[in-house]
């Protein structure tokens, strides 16, 4: 392979990472500012992230979020699980392909869409808006995700196990709980933390779900960036941006880990 | 007294007409769809036998496996084991294991918690597990393992878990699905006999599905031979070979010369064939056939004896040229192509390092055989 860095090269390569990190780097950069005016550099300071801890209403619309993310999350991974299982596993019932379609269809549907007629069904059964509601409508929306992270998992699931399981006296509920769950269990996460990331960022549908007093992260930065941007914003921003980041990295860490002890092992059990 | 092949132990219970059956598939059908896997089989297995299935891939030996564990049901007919009824009765309740040909061993599991597995299921308590755990790894020599998973296992350790396993909870019957087939040639050998000597051990009784007929031939006391979900022989391994009962079988086990033709009379001992080709073949064990009825006649390679001189007394002996020769070190493999065209294969242990008859390519040369070396086939 051709490895030469022509001019070429670099400069498509460093177009692009501009292109994905500059907006973020600048982000990042000006909640360290000392200055009030966004744009303008005036010096370093930490000031912002102080005074965004003594901000009430953020602090308020985090705390939502977070409770929101873990419940939504918590909840459609089971329900996506059930989804992935069935769908797996009863390739036959009546009407599979429509309960297929319609537990994928919420990933292509526009959030609008989605947002729009929650909202509509909530309206019409007269269920007042508010932290439930919101919690609903994202459990609606995150759970085909999971649904799929799950599925391509239990696509290569070897069902001699759960057979292997049965034959050795287990009965299938005990089966499920000791053997399948374990195995495709890091799907299951990877299906949560998906849930959660996804929940975490929403604003459109959140703003047509939510009501009064439960307002989320996501709607609070908005709503407060169209009153002109604050440091105190970039601060919270740049701190969501570090957990995320920070998320990943370890995940992906503990992911490498894992498969080097494991190229390791086989390779020693192969030694004898 | 003579006897078909060599004796290997004193146990034959499908010979003594007031044996117990201990398995017992009852005009078993199984249907998957259109496609039948299983068709009217009817088949007996006593206790303590080792009990091979064999048969090309699609010929149904895995899915009367899986009726016997439960994992699939009957679509007519009945199984029983030690005289109860199976049908409806779910795998977890029956008191047969079965290994895997993947092994599926429970890949989030020590070695020593796969092998408890099953014992945890039936509620032993928790030191008698211990106990028994601790005998398994002992049985199939992997006690320095036991805390390890099975991905740090080399293949021949984990096919000995995944056995170690179906027999800890000592079951009635232990049902093996290709137990050897993802092993090396050579561990599979020794395997082979590990296996019969834990079988005789454990005093249990295996049923052994494999499409390698060596294999089934090696361990098993009896072999059924299996073709489109029927069975087409029962018997033991020396009877399988010696003695077939229809060109499928002769044909599937071994190497196998086919002579057509029709029978033309039966003498006091004798029955004299006549061949669709004009070979003329004596043979005194092909009373079953009507004399004029299509037949066939089928003799294996090393009961042929090649010589360059017709040799004296012989009752049947062919003319033709060597077509081709294999010397394989222990024996000598011959394709004659007699007179009347049809290609002949006989084998020659080299039991001496010289040879006083050298045979070469387009030698003429001389086929021979006894009249009890080959059987009269009508189907």
């Amino acid at each position: 392979m051709n490895s030469t860095w022509s001019r070429f090269n670099i400069t498509s390569i460093v177009l692009g990472f501009a292109f994905l990190y500059l907006p973020i780097v600048l982000l990042i950069v000006f909640s360290f500012n000392e200055s009030k005016l966004v744009t303008v550099w005036g010096g370093f300071s930490t000031k912002w992230y102080v005074s965004l801890f003594h901000n009430q209403g953020l602090m308020d619309a985090t705390w939502v979020t977070a409770r929101v993310g873990v419940i939504s999350a918590t909840v459609a991974t089971v329900l996506g699980t059930l989804a992935a299982i069935t769908l797996t596993r009863y390739t036959r019932f009546r009407g599979r392909v429509l309960f297929s379609g319609m537990v994928f269809a919420p990933l292509v549907m526009p959030e609008v869409i989605t947002g729009l007629s929650l909202l509509l069904l909530f309206v019409a059964v007269g269920l007042d808006r508010g932290f439930f509601t919101v919690t609903l409508a994202h459990i609606t929306f995150t759970m085909c995700f999971v649904a799929v992270v799950v599925q391509s998992r239990l696509v290569s699931f070897d069902r001699s196990l759960e057979e292997a399981a049965m034959d050795l006296g287990a009965p299938p509920v005990k089966t499920f709980f000791q053997i399948t769950l374990p195995v495709i269990l890091p799907a299951i996460i990877s299906g949560w933390m998906l849930a959660f990331t996804l929940s975490l960022d929403d604003l459109v549908i959140a703003s047509f779900t939510s009501g009064p007093g439960a307002t989320t992260l996501p709607m609070k930065i908005y709503s407060q960036v169209r009153l002109g941007v604050t440091p105190e914003i970039n601060a919270a921003c740049t701190i969501l941006i570090a957990v995320v980041a920070i998320g990943v990295i370890i995940a992906s860490i503990a992911n490498k880990r894992r498969e080097i002890q494991r190229q390791l092992d086989e390779q020693a059990a192969q030694r004898g | 007294m003579k006897s078909l092949g060599s004796i290997r132990r004193d146990f034959a219970p499908w010979n003594d007409p007031n044996a117990k059956p201990y398995i017992q598939f009852d005009k078993v059908t199984k249907k998957f769809g259109d496609f039948t896997a299983v068709n009217n089989l009817s088949l007996t297995i006593f206790e303590r036998e080792f009990f091979a299935l064999l048969g090309a891939s699609g010929c149904g030996k895995s899915t009367l496996l899986r009726m016997l564990a439960g994992f699939e049901e009957p679509t007519a007919g009945r199984i029983l084991l030690d005289g109860q009824d199976l049908r409806g009765i779910p795998p977890y309740k029956r008191p047969v294991n079965m290994m895997f040909q993947s092994y599926a061993l429970f890949p989030h599991m020590t070695v020593e918690k796969n092998i408890a597995f099953g014992l945890k299921q039936e509620g032993m308590p928790g030191p008698d597990i211990e106990k028994r755990v601790a005998e398994m790894l002992k049985l199939v020599k992997l006690e320095q393992f036991a805390k390890r998973k099975p991905h740090q296992l080399s293949g021949g350790q984990r096919q000995r878990v995944a056995l170690a396993r179906s027999v800890a909870k000592r079951p009635k019957v232990l049902l093996l699905d290709e137990p050897l087939g993802a092993l090396d040639k050579k561990l599979r050998e020794e395997t082979q006999f590990e296996l019969m000597d834990l079988q005789q051990e454990l005093g249990l009784t295996f049923v052994v599905v494999t499409h390698d007929q060596e294999e089934a031939m090696t361990m098993a006391d009896r072999i059924a031979i299996m073709d489109k979900g029927e069975v087409m022989q029962v018997a033991t391994p020396a009877e399988i070979y010696e003695a077939p009962t229809s060109r499928f079988v002769a044909h599937f086990v071994g190497n196998v010369n086919m002579f057509e033709g029709k029978v033309a009379e039966h003498t006091a001992d004798a029955t004299r064939i006549t061949g669709a080709t004009g070979a003329q073949i004596v043979v005194d064990n092909g009373g079953k056939a009507a004399a004029g009825s299509d037949i066939v006649f089928a003799i294996r390679p090393e009961k042929i004896k090649v010589s360059s001189k017709k040799p004296a007394n012989a009752v049947n002996a062919l003319e033709g040229e060597v077509y081709d020769v294999a010397y394989l070190g222990d024996m000598t493999v011959y394709h004659i192509k007699l007179d009347d065209g049809q290609i002949v294969r006989a084998s020659a242990l080299n039991a001496s390092r010289v040879t006083e008859d050298p045979l070469t390519w387009n030698d003429r040369a001389w086929v021979s055989f006894r009249p009890d070396a080959g059987v009269v086939l009508t189907r």
